[in-house]
Order: C-alpha cells, then structure tokens, then sequence
C-alpha cells in the first residue's frame, strides 16, 4: 500500500509545527482520517486516506475528475447518506468527534459543517428566507435577533450593500455570483465550524470567481474550510495546503506553495504544470 | 463509399404536401364536430336558462323544473370528494416520492396505482356500493349505527346507504389514483439540488419536504387536484350504481341527505320523451360545461401565474 508523501508535518494535535525555516506556529486539527475508504456499491472509490486537516485554514482537493475528491469532502458531512449503496470504513474524526459512527446525529452534523455547491441552488423563496433558513430548522429567533444574524451573515459573505435594500425579493432574481455569494451566507448563518466547498465557482464568470476567492481568504479567519478545485491556479491562489488525489488515493499533501513548486511525487508534479488531467 | 440513388424532388415536394392536407383535414374534422356539439346544444338550451332554472326543484312540469338539487348535490359530493381525496393523495405522493426506498414492494405500489388509473369508473361504484353504502353487511338500514343527532350536519350512519357521503367517498376513489400520479410529479419535478442544499444545512427528511420540496411542488400539486376535480363534476356511472339518482326535492341538509349531482339529472331529462324535458337538459348540460370550463381555466391560470421558476 503506498504510503502519501507529506512535504511538511501538518499532523501536529496541539502542539507546535514547524513551517519554513523559522517559524513555529501553533496548529490545531480540525479533521483527522485514518485508513478511510469507501464504496458505492461495489466500486470503491477511496482507498485509505489518511490526512489531517488543519483547523481555521483552507486546505483544497486538487486531482483529475473521478479520483475521488467529491466523494471525500461529502463524507465530511455524510451527504454520501442519501445515495443508497454509499458507505465508508475507516475512521474521520471532526474536533474530536467520530463521523462514521452509526450512533452520530447526522442532523446536527450538518449544522457543524456548512456546504456550498457547485451550482448556485438558493431556494425560490426571499433573500432573507434564504439566510434565515438554517437558523429556523435548529432554534426558535426573535424578529429582531433573526434580522440581526440575517445581515451579520449577508456581510460576512460581502452582499449585504448589494441586497439590503431588497430582502423580500425573490433569490432568484440575483446574478450567478450573487446567488453563490448568497449560498456561503446561508451556510454560515447557521454557525458552523467547518465549511465544505465543492468546485463553488466553476458555473461563474471570472468576476465572481475572483470576488469569492476573496471572500474565501478572509472567511478563513473564523472557520476550517476545505475546497475541492480542478482550477490549479485558484488552488495556489486560495488554499493554505493542498491535498492531490488520484484514482481514489492520497498522492501528496502539504502546504500549497511547496506542493506546486517542489512537489516530491512525479505524478503530482506532472498534473500540477498540467501535463495531464 | 456507395452514393445511392436520386430521389426525385417532385416526389418529395408531394408527400411534404400531402401531409400537411392530412393533418389539417384531421384537425378540421376534430373542430368541426366539437363545434357541431357545442351549437347544438346552445341551440338547444339558452332558451331554458333562467335564473328561476338554476334556483328551483326538478317538477314533472319542464317549465317549472330546475337544477338546484343537483347543483347543490354537486356541491356537496365534490366537497367530500376533495377533502378526502386531496389530502390522502399528496400525502402518499410524499410517501413514494420522498420517503420510500427502491423496492420490489413499491414498484408494486407504484403499478398498481397506475393501472387503477385506468379502470372504469362504474367498477369504483360496485366497490363502493359494496364497502360504503351496505358496508360489507355488518349493519343493515334498520339496525344502523347513528353519531350525532339529525339536525347537525355531521350527522352519520353506519352503514352510510345511499348517502351524500357515500358518493363523495366513491368519487375520491375514482379520483384518488390520479391525484397520486400527478402529485409525485409534481414533487419529481422539484430538482435534487434544492433538497440537498436543505440537507446540507441540518434538517431532517421532514424539513426538507415542507419547507422545500411541498411549496415548490404546490402550484403543479393544485393544478392536479382542480383537473382530478373537474372529473369529479362529470362522473355519473359511479353515482347511479350507489343509488345517487333518485328524484331529489331539496338539497342536502347533511350526510346522510339523498342526493343527485348535475350529470345524472341530464340523464334523467335527456331520457325523456317530451321535447321540452330535452331543452332543459340542454340548458343543464351548459351549466356543466361552464363550471367544467371554469375549473380548468383556474389550473390554467394558477399554473401560469405561480410557477415560478425553480432555479434560475
């Protein structure tokens, strides 16, 4: 079984990690996976991941299509649950907590881990509905608290000055990047810790791509975020670590600058100057 | 690489032709004889259409006859029908569509429920007289089992006999397949994305269909339910089989109330051998068409205007 190259030590639980020649920085791990694979039906998919992720960062999942990374990332938050024939051995562990076990609360699983789509999908319903959507499923609001996490969200993701004005009118109506924009609000009003990303700007026009990449560097700030890319560059422009995937097993991770310029596996320095993929 | 050989361009040019006059022949004959049907009884009928008409009892005497008892009758039966019949229907399209696994037994279900779709509507009128009217002969009429008192309207028997219930009950039978059908298409119709982004945000299988995937689906679901009634309005075979067709004086008063609906008394007026009976059931039969008209324009319309898209 081949064992994934890791340019750099990024396991560290809570003690000190050295990045560089002379920095030490104090990491914490948001997701630990050990030997975790899975199936649909009788197709396996992933062949024993072990990756640690670290927390408040943004780690993306490079690879060619169907090497898997889709896959990993809806385990995170066992998505995978509603396509029947689904299922994973191995362990993944979120702050601690095990994510495979039968006996989980899937239901506030997904509170913790917000997820953002590849195409924008806000409900047809109002651009305040939409935000205030999450929240209502898991606590009771006052009017005025509702409101108040409603724009705190909206300005989180940078579309509160363009909607503020218009929070009955229906989501729809808003441009591609609006509504992505819109979808990253919804999942963080609800609070969570962890925020899954998988391809959110490849149905966008160069513009919004750039705004939410933006809008991704500074939400790193307050939540871990794991974003599945096929775009390189956007990988090297967003992420702190990379993690490349090929044909369902870990290839090489470590922090995003060492991996594309000094990548210690051939297979990923082939994909990353593009020589396939 | 062989090359075949030349059709002629007349040859073509001629077939391309007679198809057209084919089709255009076909629609004209399908126009025509609609329209044939539909002068003649206005002919027939607007004569007869007063305001006493739709206001009086049927009477031996056709001048004096009216259509009020199977109005009302109407009424009261489509009312049954649809507050058992809607509620039931949506309520197993959410089942199949949202909760139930891929199974032989619901493959069963779902084949079963399209095949009764089809059946003829007097076979729901045997059932019904069977199940509802004698109620498999645990009671009979003069042994019966009462709840609450005549005067409410709530009133009821057990077993129902020929009964304003009963009728409603037998037409949400005949309805009820239909019902189901184009309600899960209606939820088929709600795209996957907008239940997992419900999902992905934390709420259970049962969040996930009311706040989502019922009100996307709501305006194709009463599109449904408005069509299922407007064939409600027009059975009659079902109806006479449970002993609807009765000579009715009074509209219904509750349900246990005898009744007729609008179809059956056109059968009755129609079967008569006076001309004067037949004008009446002409003016009767555009009642029917006008409310008939009426409901599907509502769909119609309802469609039109509330189907928002979905994504954009």
């Amino acid at each position: 079984m081949e064992q994934p190259t890791t340019t750099s030590t990024s396991h560290a639980h809570s003690g000190s990690s050295t990045i560089g020649a002379s920095m030490t920085l104090r990491i914490d791990t948001a997701i630990e996976m050990q030997s975790l694979s899975a199936w649909y039906s009788k197709n396996q998919v992933l062949h024993a991941i072990d990756l640690d992720i670290a927390a408040k960062q943004v780690c993306a999942f490079i690879g060619p299509s169907g090497c898997g990374k889709s896959t990993l990332l809806r385990w995170l938050n066992r998505m995978n649950d509603t396509i029947p024939g689904a299922r994973a051995t191995g362990k993944i562990a979120l702050h601690g907590v095990s994510l495979l076990d039968s006996a989980l609360d899937v239901v506030d699983l997904r509170r913790r881990v917000g997820m953002v789509f590849q195409k924008p999908n806000p409900f047809p319903k109002s651009i305040f509905d939409n935000v205030a959507f999450g929240p209502r499923l898991h606590r009771i609001y006052s009017r005025t608290d509702l409101e108040e996490l409603v724009e705190q969200s909206l300005r989180a993701s940078a579309l509160w000055d363009e909607v503020k004005d218009r929070l009955t009118s229906s989501a729809l109506g808003l441009s591609g990047g609006q509504q992505q924009r819109l979808c990253i609000a919804r999942a963080i009003a609800v609070g969570p810790e962890l925020l899954l990303m998988d391809e959110p700007c490849s149905a966008l026009d160069p513009r919004s791509t750039a705004s939410i990449e933006e809008l991704i560097r500074e939400l790193r700030a307050t939540y871990t975020i794991v974003i599945v890319t096929h775009n390189m560059q956007q990988a090297s422009r967003v992420s702190d670590t990379t993690a490349f995937f090929y044909e369902g097993k870990l290839v090489e991770t470590g922090p995003t600058d060492v991996l594309f310029t000094t990548p210690k596996e051939r297979r990923t320095e082939d994909y990353v100057t593009g020589r396939f993929g | 690489m062989k090359t075949g050989r030349p059709i002629a361009q007349s040859r073509r040019m001629f077939s391309n032709r007679l198809m057209l006059v084919a089709c255009l022949g076909a629609t004209t004959i399908a126009v025509l004889v609609l329209s044939a049907l539909l002068i003649t009884i206005a002919i027939e009928g607007t004569g007869a259409l007063t305001w006493s008409f739709m206001t009086s009892f049927a009477s031996r005497k056709p001048e004096q006859a009216g259509i009020l008892a199977p109005l009302m009758g109407s009424v009261w039966v489509c009312a049954i029908c649809a507050i058992v019949a809607i509620p039931v229907g949506i309520g197993t399209a959410i089942y199949l569509e949202e909760y139930a696994r891929r199974s032989r037994i619901k493959s069963l279900i779902q084949l079963n429920i399209s095949n009764l779709s089809g059946v003829p509507s007097i076979v729901y009128g045997i059932l019904a007289l069977v199940a509802f009217v004698r109620f498999f002969g645990i009671r009979t009429a003069d042994d019966a089992w009462t709840f609450g008192n005549a005067e409410s309207i709530f009133y009821l028997q057990i077993p129902f006999g020929p009964s304003v219930i009963a009728g409603g009950l037998t037409l949400a039978l005949v309805v009820l397949p239909i019902m189901i059908i184009s309600s899960q298409e209606a939820l088929r119709s709600v795209p996957q994305s907008l239940r997992q982004a419900a999902l992905a945000l934390g709420s259970t299988q049962w969040q996930v269909v009311w706040h989502v995937t019922l009100p996307a689906a709501l305006p194709t679901i009463m599109t449904g339910a408005i069509l299922s009634m407007s064939r409600a309005i027009g059975e009659a075979a079902p109806l006479l089989v449970i002993g609807g067709f009765l000579l009715v004086f009074q509209t219904p008063a509750n349900l246990m109330s005898d009744f007729t609906v609008l179809p059956l008394q056109i059968y009755n007026w129609a079967g008569r051998p006076q001309s004067d009976f037949h004008k009446i059931a002409a003016a009767a039969i555009i009642v029917q068409l006008v409310v008939l008209l009426t409901f599907n324009t509502i769909a119609i319309i309802i469609r039109q205007k509330l189907q928002r898209p979905l994504q954009s």
